[in-house]
């Protein structure tokens, strides 16, 4: 479903007041933690910047991770070598997945379809190994990247800020990054993506991405040069990965190499296409529900399921748990697993087709005229 | 009288069949000229050497002066030779209204610009161009749909727009009309020989329906088997016995 909103100034006030009200409404569905909060703002993030190559181009990137990395990576330098604050190393860590995606993009885009999908993928598994073993002194290998007393952070001692006792904590001129002050970063900074995001699918530019997924052939027939194109949108796409791995750093500030793991690309392909791919806000949603149902289903074991299904008889409870109980704890990605194919098979367009078709059943039943472009547009994007 | 297309003896093998033998063509600045001769002869193949899509094994592709022989589709594009093709090559997946914007947004920015924060709302040129274009082939209606929901008629209709929104110097035409119904094959006629009046767009159409051919056509190639056999006026081709021989007769038949 495409948001029929021709106002962008309405889409953007709709939108930052959701992401600004999260800790209220985070508050019904019993994730009003700040820590769950980061996280929605920060996939979010993620998987806006994986929509604008895999929603608007078609191309399936498999090792967007390795951004994501690159950005932790970076932050977690910057936080040792210059500053506690956090602008610098967000700032830096989104620049230098935006050189990786230049390098890796250049090679990967030779190809298309399923070739550039394997050929991204080999590349986050180098990427993987090369922090996970080979360039252990940069990367610290399989203990990660992490802060101590000991690191020199010029820039702060230039400016004499004061030496605390334990490992310092990141911060924004000041305002410390943790809690909930960590989470209203985190969503100015999705608002600001959001909004990039939103000029990009409204351009030209994002006019000539969704031309190429459509029909590459006669794009360049047309007089496009298709390879400056790709490219672009997959930097783009790279840096938003980053911009959310050096998030996750001021957030958290470690990195490890599992940040890079094929796991983590997966992950935001599902979180896209669960939520709707080339959709503006379906890849937000993806995000939420992808990490809200990880947050609590793995949190769930075998002794909270008898606590759920007690209401029923002793026999029935018992079954239920077993049938249950694989599906929760550390097997809930079996749990996503299913979600997801049933969205696959019965909602292609995602969650937001799904959405479409509920607001449109309610419309045909409380008598309004079923709008038949909104349905044929839920079909098509 | 200047040439704006010259085709120098272009050879191209497929494995052992020989699909153009030395072949040499001239296309007159201005002028509408069809090749037309029966399925297999090599129209399609001589149209893709022209654009870039097949690399020819010997011979020379001179357009406006410039050879065009490996050069890249986008920039043979932008030299001004657009071709139209046979099969519908349609943006299925967008609305009709893009599906023409998009190529007049090519004529206007060049191979590539990186434009992410102009609205494409505010593109009035580009829009109003494309409704205009629109309204000529009668598509204004459809502005909105989904181009893959469009009846074939209608795609190659909306192909022939894209073509023409370019204005470009030539305008190779592969099979403009076939598959429309009669209306509409008219219409088409009298729009292209509009445009050659409005523009003086140099056309090269193949084509196998003979009234479309003698309606448009100030010249007339005949490829058979590879090999031009015989070029003129309609009039010329039409009493030339190697062409009846070869193909016109039994075409008209039909």
């Amino acid at each position: 479903m495409k948001i029929s909103i021709k106002s962008n100034l309405i889409i953007m006030l709709i939108f930052i007041t959701i992401v600004l009200s999260a800790p209220i409404w985070g508050k019904v569905i019993g994730a009003a933690y700040p820590d769950l909060l980061q996280k929605f703002a920060i996939f979010a993030l993620f998987a806006i910047g994986f929509n604008i190559l895999f929603g608007l181009t078609g191309y399936l990137s498999f090792g967007h991770a390795t951004f994501l990395g690159v950005g932790s990576y970076t932050a977690v330098w910057m936080f040792k070598l210059f500053s506690m604050n956090v602008l610098p190393a967000i700032i830096l860590g989104t620049l230098m997945s935006g050189v990786f995606a230049y390098i890796i993009g250049y090679l990967s885009l030779r190809r298309s379809g399923i070739y550039f999908s394997i050929l991204t993928l080999a590349f986050a598994q180098m990427a993987y190994s090369l922090a996970y073993s080979v360039l252990t002194p940069i990367t610290n290998g399989e203990t990660g990247l992490q802060l101590s007393q000991q690191d020199p952070r010029y820039l702060d001692a230039l400016f004499g800020v004061a030496v605390s006792d334990g490992l310092p904590s990141t911060n924004f001129f000041g305002l410390s990054m943790s809690g909930y002050s960590g989470f209203y970063f985190c969503a100015v900074i999705l608002i600001i993506g959001f909004y990039v995001s939103l000029k990009i699918f409204r351009s030209p530019y994002g006019l000539k991405l969704t031309a190429i997924k459509s029909n590459q052939k006669r794009m360049k027939y047309t007089g496009f040069n298709t390879r400056p194109y790709l490219l672009s949108a997959f930097m783009i796409s790279g840096m938003y990965a980053g911009l959310a791995g050096s998030l996750m750093a001021v957030t958290d500030p470690l990195a490890g190499a599992e940040r890079m793991q094929w796991t983590a690309s997966g992950e935001v392909v599902l979180m896209t296409i669960l939520g709707g791919a080339g959709t503006l806000i379906g890849p937000i949603l993806g995000a939420v529900i992808i990490k809200y149902f990880e947050n609590i289903f793995s949190a769930l074991n075998t002794a909270e399921l008898h606590s759920i299904f007690s209401f029923m008889p002793k026999f029935m409870e018992n079954i239920f748990v077993f049938i249950t109980n694989p599906f929760v704890g550390d097997g809930w990605h079996l749990m996503l697993g299913v979600l997801f194919m049933l969205v696959v098979i019965f909602l292609p367009g995602g969650v937001l087709e799904g959405l479409g078709k509920v607001t449109n059943l309610f419309k045909r039943i409380l008598g309004f005229k079923s709008t038949k472009q909104g349905a044929s547009k839920g079909e098509s994007s | 009288m200047s040439y704006i297309l010259e085709i120098k003896g272009v050879n191209k093998t497929f494995g052992g069949l020989h699909a153009l033998a030395d072949v040499n063509l001239q296309i007159e600045e201005g002028e509408t000229h069809a090749i037309i001769g029966p399925n297999g002869a090599g129209k399609s193949t001589l149209l893709n050497c022209c654009i870039g899509r097949l690399i020819p094994d010997s011979g020379s592709v001179t357009f406006n002066g410039k050879n065009m022989i490996g050069m890249e589709a986008h920039d043979i594009n932008h030299a001004g030779m657009v071709r139209v093709f046979q099969t519908p090559e349609i943006f299925p997946d967008l609305s009709i209204l893009d599906n023409v914007m998009i190529p007049a947004l090519a004529k206007r920015d060049g191979t590539f610009t990186f434009n992410p924060f102009k609205k494409m709302a505010d593109q009035h040129d580009i829009h109003d161009e494309a409704m205009s274009i629109l309204r000529d082939f009668s598509l204004d209606d459809f502005a909105d749909h989904i181009a893959s929901s469009m009846s074939r008629g209608n795609k190659r209709r909306l192909e022939l727009a894209m073509g023409l929104i370019q204005h470009p110097s030539l305008l190779l035409l592969d099979e403009p009309t076939a598959g429309m119904a009669r209306h509409d094959t008219n219409n088409t006629i009298e729009l292209l020989k509009e445009m050659k009046r409005q523009h003086g767009t140099t056309k090269v159409i193949i084509e196998h329906d003979m009234h479309v051919v003698f309606s448009l056509a100030d010249r007339i190639s005949v490829l058979a088997r590879g090999h031009i056999i015989a070029t003129g006026t309609p009039d010329d081709i039409r009493n030339d016995p190697k062409v009846k021989e070869a193909y016109l007769g039994e075409s008209e038949d039909e």
